[in-house]
């Protein structure tokens, strides 16, 4: 075990608070006391189910298990070990049939499009028992995964609440290990699951030690390219992360909207969502 | 001696009539708390992240809300938050001083906020001087937010003389360094109000705000610093709560004996370089 500090490493008790209090906090404000998340086995679904099972109690969430048919069943038991560890309610709904359906339209998807169908077919029926339990979606997508916007629009990224949404990858297995989840969870490789043998590291290109620290130098510490270059990294792969980051800054907001009046909805009718909360 | 109460609240965004009914709640808590004033947060009548909102949750002077604060001030001294309209029409980040059923005071808010997530001076006109406040319970240097972070404010107040500063803010938690005890932000809240205390020797009352607005998680972490620099009380965490500590007239008055800083400070001095400095500039 090393004990050296990583420069991302955080005081995670306190932002295991802060978290719980932002979970809490912005559920109660709409009253709500309960929360549904996908859980898929990974590190990710399992930190934000074990910050909302501290934020409600583990009978106020509910993890749902979405394998599609061709889904690793080590998936599955992982997402059952997280469940129990924490002691919150957990349902499987295949989601074979209905990515099938449509899938069955399609013969001509490559990975790429199945993989978002898949996403959003989970998104579907997220969204559909949230309102069966009177409760908010909790989203699983990191620092790493939004800046890099490798996720799927309106699939995996949709939500009303992201805990993780400001902590690096790093900084995810960090907080898995504070708060006592399963070591096989926190071990192994990220992987979406979408086909065989798929991890996120291979998908990327690149290792997540290695965006965590490039995207870290730019965006919080606001270096410039060649002062991150300057830290060792290589040019080509920093190049290729700030490319990256800007050409998926849509998946980071809302539809744009056409400007005509004199106050338009995302751009100048400026109100939080907790307007009057 | 003189009992104060800082009420670390956490207001709603925009509803008037909700933290109006809040203060009145808090201002019985800290009276059965024996304390002759109760200091509020930033903002505390209306919420924090306003925007759009600040044009519909001004108030005019004497409007409903402030109205019902001069009324609540009749046997206690209160502190309070809120967006005032001004008769030409600007709009200022004030915090407003209530006593014996008025409002004898106002600091609007100089340094405006305005990077990062803050855009304060989209919405808000800057105030334009520092100007201390006269209680029965004494002198007051009241500084909000961002006043604190630059030295003029808290130096005026030391120049004027006044035996307490009160600091008011709705400043969110961040950064969580490991191995530091409390988020980065605070710290840094926490180094300021301990140099402002020991070089104005005066008290500093630091109320700061909890609870979340559009994720964005307010610190608290409200205290009360000794004119030595010493910490006297308080809260820890991110809930709401109450802290009441007693201010001690001759803890100041031993302090500026014993080490007499105001009659060292040398303001004519500033003001020759300042002017020096400005005919420099502009040479």
């Amino acid at each position: 075990m090393s004990h050296e500090v990583h420069p991302l490493d955080l005081n995670t008790e306190l932002v295991e608070a802060l978290l719980v209090r932002f979970l809490r906090a912005e559920a109660g404000k709409f009253g709500f006391q309960r929360v549904v998340l996908g859980l898929s086995g990974g590190i990710d679904s399992a930190v934000s189910a074990a910050l909302a099972a501290r934020a409600f109690g583990p009978q106020g969430v509910l993890g749902v298990m979405m394998p599609y048919t061709t889904s690793s069943p080590a998936s599955e038991a992982d997402a059952r070990a997280v469940a129990a560890a924490l002691g919150i309610r957990l349902q499987k709904v295949e989601i074979g049939a209905m990515a099938d359906g449509y899938l069955a339209t399609t013969p001509d998807a490559d990975r790429l499009r199945r993989g978002n169908v898949m996403a959003r077919c989970r998104m579907i029926v997220l969204y559909d028992r949230s309102v069966v339990e009177r409760a908010l979606v909790v989203g699983t997508s990191n620092k790493t995964e939004l800046l890099l916007g490798y996720s799927t629009q309106f699939g995996d990224a949709a939500c009303a609440l992201n805990p993780l949404g400001d902590l690096y990858k790093h900084q995810v297995v960090q907080l898995a290990r504070h708060l006592g989840l399963p070591r096989v969870v926190i071990d192994k490789p990220p992987t979406a699951d979408l086909f065989e043998g798929q991890t996120d590291e291979g998908e990327l290109g690149f290792s997540y030690a290695q965006a965590d620290a490039i995207l870290f130098a730019l965006v919080d510490e606001r270096r410039t390219l060649d002062e991150v270059v300057g830290l060792g990294h290589a040019r080509p792969l920093v190049e290729r992360i700030v490319a990256r980051m800007a050409a998926n800054q849509y998946k980071r907001q809302p539809p744009l909207v056409a400007k005509l009046g004199e106050r338009t909805v995302t751009h100048d009718f400026r109100y939080l969502r907790d307007w009057g909360r | 001696m003189t009992r104060i109460a800082l009420a670390q609240i956490e207001p709603a965004l925009g509803d008037l009539r909700r933290n109006l009914a809040l203060h009145e709640t808090q201002v019985g808590a800290a009276r059965a708390a024996g304390a002759r004033m109760v200091v509020f947060p930033e903002l505390s009548l209306t919420g924090y992240f306003l925007k759009d909102l600040v044009a519909e949750v001004a108030l005019a002077a004497g409007e409903g809300p402030l109205a019902r604060l001069a009324e609540l001030s009749k046997d206690i001294t209160i502190a309070a938050g809120f967006a005032e309209r001004a008769r030409d029409g600007r709009v200022y980040n004030t915090l407003g001083l209530f006593e014996d059923g008025r409002m004898v005071g106002a600091h609007r808010k100089v340094h405006l906020v305005t990077y990062g997530m803050f855009d304060e001076a989209r919405d808000f006109a800057p105030g334009e001087r520092f100007r201390a406040i006269d209680s029965k319970l004494g002198r007051f240097g009241v500084l909000v937010c961002e006043d604190m972070w630059h030295l003029d404010g808290m130096w005026l107040h030391f120049l004027a003389g006044v035996d307490a500063i009160l600091a008011c803010s709705a400043s969110p938690a961040r950064g969580a360094p490991a191995g530091e005890a409390q988020p980065r932000s605070q710290r840094t809240w926490t180094t300021i109000q301990d140099a402002a205390a020991v070089l104005t020797q005066c008290h500093v009352a630091y109320c700061n705000r909890v609870g979340c607005e559009d994720g964005i998680v307010f610190g608290g972490g409200s205290r009360v610093v000794g004119p030595d620099g010493v910490e006297l009380a308080r809260l820890d965490g991110l809930e709401p709560g109450m802290l009441s500590c007693e201010l001690d007239a001759s803890l100041v008055r031993r302090v500026r004996t014993i080490t007499p800083l105001r009659r060292d400070e040398k303001p004519q001095l500033v003001l020759r370089d300042l002017l020096a400095l400005e005919d420099a500039e502009e040479a």
